[in-house]
Formats: C-alpha cells, sequence, structure tokens
C-alpha cells in the first residue's frame, strides 16, 4: 500500500473541497478500496473519511411515497429496515445475496454504487489493463473471458460491474444524489454508471470531487412489492459475486401483467435494464413461454467474446426465472438462501 | 504525520498514537496492542479470520483503517471469556469440535456472536450456514460449526427467557 495523507471532514462542503485534488478517494466502509489499495489497484495521494459526515446514514420515507436512503446506510441495515425490505424486498434480496455478513455489515450505499469490477485482469498489475491504466490494452481480450461482459462491451474493456444492489435499483427508476463543488445534482442511476467505449476508466458521470450523499427510490417502485425477486447464479452458493443475475417486478392485475421491470448484473459494465423484455411482458398473461421471450428480448444484443458465450443463454434462462419466481410472489420472508437458484419454490417450474 | 487514535478494546479504553495512517484495525490489534488472538489469515476480506465486534456488530478487521475506527468499541476473542466462564459460543465450539487446527476458530467464533445478535438465523441451519459463509475453514470443521453456533442459539435464548421470567 503506498503512504497517502489521511483527512477525516465534519462537512459534506469539507470533504468536497478535500477532495477536489487529483489522486484523492473518499473512504467510507473501505471493503472494496482497502482491498484495492493493498494489492496496488488504487495509490491514492490523500484519502478523505466520509463516514463522519452527519445526516447520511437515515433511511426517510418521502412526503410523496418515495423512499430516501442516505449514502453511509450499511448494506445490512438497508435490508433488514422492516419498511424499506417490505417496500422494495428484491433490492434486500440482492443486498443480502452480495457478500459476507461482515461485509454487508461494513459496506454502504454510496460504496456500493461506486465499487470496482472484478475482472481478473484489473487486480492483476502485471496484466494490460485500460481501466487501472489507460491506453495499455487489455489482456482480457483474447484471455480469459469466461466472466467478462456479453452487453456494451468495447474492444478497449469487456469488464462487468459486480454489483447486485444496483440491479434492483436500476429495475426501479432509482436517482443519484451527488453532492459537488457547485452544489447539489441528481442522476438517474441508469445513466450513473458509463459503458466503457474508448475510455474504460471513467465507470461513472461523477465528476473528481463529486460524492454520492443519498439514493432515492419514487413511490411507484414500492407498486412491485407483491411480485418482486432477484436471482442471482453463482459459481459457490454463498459468498461469491454474480455469473449473471437478474431482477423481475411485476403489477399483475386480473390476470394479466400491467407493468413489468426487468434489470440484468453481471453481463456488463453497468446494471443492465432491459427494458425490452419489459414491452414484451407488458399487457400479457403470465406464463413460461411468455417468460421464455423476455428473456430472448433482453439478451438480443448480446455478444460473446471468446468463452463466455454460455452467459447469454444463462442469462436469458435466468431472466425467465427470475420472471417465474416473481409471478408466484414475494415471499412473506426471504429465503435462506436469497436469490439462490437452489432455493425450494413449490409450484415453480425450471426455466 | 501521527495520528491519536482512541478506542475501547474489551471494555478498556486506549490511546495509540499511529505514525502512519496505512495501519489496518487488525494490525493495531496484534502488533501495537498484542492482542493475537484476532489472526491474519487472507489479509483482503475473503477469510473471516479477522472478524471483530466493531460497536457490537461483526466485521472484518483487515479492511478497516485504525484511524477510521477512532471513537469506536472493538470486541476481540480475548474479551468473550467472563472471568474464568466461557462465552456459550466458546463452549459450545468445544463440545461440538467446531475446530481441528484453530486457526479460524477466534474469527468463526466472534463471527458467530455477531451472528446470534443480529437474530435473523434462529434455529435453520441453513440460515446459520448462509450467515457464517462469510468464515473460511480449511480444516472443513463446517459441521461441527453450525451445530456449535445452533447449540449457542438454544443457550442463549433459553438464558434470556430465564432472565425474563
Amino acid at each position: 500500500m503506498n503512504r497517502f495523507d489521511y483527512v477525516r471532514p465534519a462537512t459534506i462542503a469539507d470533504a468536497v473541497a478535500a477532495a477536489s485534488e487529483p489522486g484523492t478517494a473518499y473512504l467510507a466502509g473501505g471493503t472494496n478500496l482497502l482491498d484495492l489499495m493493498k494489492g496496488g489497484i488504487a495509490r491514492p495521494n490523500r484519502v478523505v473519511d466520509v463516514t463522519r459526515l452527519p445526516g447520511l446514514d437515515r433511511i426517510e420515507r418521502l412526503p410523496d411515497g418515495g423512499m430516501r436512503v442516505g449514502a453511509l446506510v450499511r448494506n445490512a441495515d438497508l435490508a433488514h429496515d422492516p419498511d424499506f425490505a417490505q417496500s422494495f424486498p428484491a433490492v434486500a434480496e440482492a443486498l443480502l445475496s452480495g457478500a459476507s455478513a461482515q461485509l454487508r455489515n461494513a459496506a454502504t450505499v454510496g460504496g456500493n454504487l461506486l465499487q470496482r469490477t472484478r475482472c481478473p485482469y484489473f487486480y492483476d498489475p502485471a496484466a494490460a489493463c485500460n481501466k487501472r491504466e489507460p491506453g495499455a490494452g487489455c489482456d482480457a481480450q483474447g484471455g480469459d473471458t469466461r466472466l467478462s461482459a456479453v452487453l456494451g462491451w468495447s474492444e478497449s474493456c469487456i469488464a462487468t460491474n459486480p454489483s447486485d444492489f444496483c440491479v434492483p435499483l436500476v429495475a426501479l427508476d432509482a436517482t443519484v444524489e451527488i453532492a459537488g463543488k457547485a452544489g447539489q445534482r441528481e442522476v438517474p442511476l441508469e445513466g450513473f454508471h458509463r459503458l466503457p467505449d474508448g475510455a474504460p476508466e471513467r465507470e461513472s458521470v461523477l465528476e473528481p470531487g463529486e460524492l454520492i450523499v443519498a439514493v432515492r427510490l419514487p413511490a411507484d417502485a414500492s407498486s412491485f412489492s407483491a411480485h418482486a425477486r432477484y436471482v442471482k447464479v453463482r459459481e459457490r452458493t454463498s459468498y461469491a459475486f454474480a455469473v449473471v443475475s437478474a431482477t423481475a417486478g411485476l403489477r399483475i392485475e386480473a390476470g394479466a401483467i400491467v407493468a413489468a421491470r426487468v434489470a440484468l448484473g453481471g453481463v456488463a459494465a453497468k446494471p443492465w435494464r432491459a427494458r425490452a423484455a419489459e414491452v414484451v411482458l407488458t399487457g400479457e398473461r403470465p406464463d413460461h413461454t411468455l417468460f421464455r421471450r423476455a428473456g430472448e428480448a433482453a439478451l438480443a444484443d448480446a455478444r460473446p467474446r471468446g468463452e463466455n458465450g454460455f452467459k447469454i443463454e444463462l442469462a436469458r434462462r435466468v431472466v425467465a426465472r427470475a420472471l417465474a419466481l416473481a409471478a408466484t410472489g414475494t415471499p412473506p420472508r426471504l429465503p435462506a438462501l436469497p436469490a439462490s437458484p437452489f432455493a425450494p419454490v413449490p409450484g415453480v417450474l425450471h426455466a | 504525520m501521527s495520528l491519536s487514535v482512541s478506542l475501547t478494546v474489551n471494555g478498556v479504553a486506549r490511546e495509540v498514537a499511529l505514525d502512519d495512517p496505512r495501519v489496518t484495525l487488525l494490525d493495531l490489534l496484534r502488533e501495537r496492542l498484542d492482542l493475537t488472538g484476532t489472526k491474519k489469515g487472507c489479509d483482503r476480506g475473503q477469510c473471516g479470520a479477522c472478524t471483530v465486534l466493531l460497536d457490537g456488530r461483526r466485521i472484518n478487521s483487515c479492511l478497516a483503517l485504525a484511524a477510521s475506527c477512532d471513537g469506536r468499541e472493538v470486541l476481540t476473542i480475548e474479551g468473550l471469556a467472563q472471568g474464568g466462564a466461557l462465552h456459550p459460543v466458546q463452549a459450545a465450539f468445544i463440545s461440538h469440535d467446531g475446530f481441528q487446527c484453530g486457526f479460524c476458530t477466534p474469527g468463526q467464533i466472534m463471527s458467530a456472536v455477531g451472528l446470534l445478535r443480529e437474530g435473523q438465523a434462529g434455529d435453520d441451519p441453513e440460515r446459520v450456514r448462509e450467515g457464517m459463509s462469510g468464515n473460511l475453514c480449511r480444516c472443513g470443521a463446517y459441521a461441527g460449526i453450525t451445530a456449535a453456533v445452533l447449540e449457542a442459539e438454544r443457550q442463549l435464548s433459553t438464558g434470556e427467557r430465564a432472565e425474563a421470567a
């Protein structure tokens, strides 16, 4: 780990001012940043500890029925907040399917949105990586791409975003509140993360020094709560990143789907909203043929690279499974193995 | 640059002057306070051997900067037993053979104490296994660990019922 200056500002304005110089990193839970610093992948000159900023650790119901979650709310606290989990059960399920209990106790909402890719070439200082060192090349292309992106990748980068939390958030039209030198601004989560194009080192629309202060969910996002699930296929049942994941939220009236939300994780450099799948579902009666068609629509633009072609068919099936589980209904209590395809659900056929 | 860090460790107020902000909570416990019960396994948040309770919640102490823990309360394996009496989780690990080599055991036990405080797993073995997935055991003592956590859960909930009565 390189040496750095450590500062602990008391206000958001002081934090933003302290972070305005290049080479600064914000520290919250530290679960990703410290790991990256120990590996020499992140080498900040200055670490701005934001954990003591006041007012960022609240979960608030807004007057319009929406919810606002402060950037310092811990992942575990959010997942176990009764009002939040009841309103947005797929978000709670996604949170609890991520990392371990220890990490969820430390990791924050803002940090989750900014976690870096788990591409092994990004983590290997001996490998060429455009994300770590712009212009260096990408050793993943032509290397081991088994877990790489199948949507939205470019010749410069084929890494995926590892967040579970962001997948149902993007499906539910979450908004990110950002503080910067010029004051506050808001960005829809769907436009927050960037695809690599020619500049994979820029992973979000945050400008230098900008700080996430909250994530907001609109009131109508809770209208999917009766039929909302997250499904995550991993290489082991717990404590692993997604190979592919999907969330599904349905509003069903008189036996027909009147509104649908679908998003995917582990397939692109950003949480991937699948609006084409939502169009296929809307107005139809829920059944397995429809869910299969929705999965096909969600992956219509997918392109394999090297060994990752299996992820395209897997993602179609994970979308169909998430839809089948959502149609069955949100369980009163999350399964013992959140988001696991191995959690038994009576009455649901395999996709 | 020197940083002063105040911590309550196992109920005792400690003041440590840090000459380097890179010190993690794990290294502070082991190298500066000689509390070597907390183990350094992977040092990257993957194995759980360094688990301690920070303000009553289990975390990986290898991924916490000591400076960021200023003013907080830490409970380590050394602070668990009361006098000569083992904590119910410690006793249950012994009676169920919840270890072989013992290296991961302090982290397993602190994680189990945290899990019981969280109160999410109850008496469901699958929820206990899921809740303990952040602690790896290369000897593979998982069956005994799960049995020990379930036993401690029974002991503690009986104790709480007795206290309430």
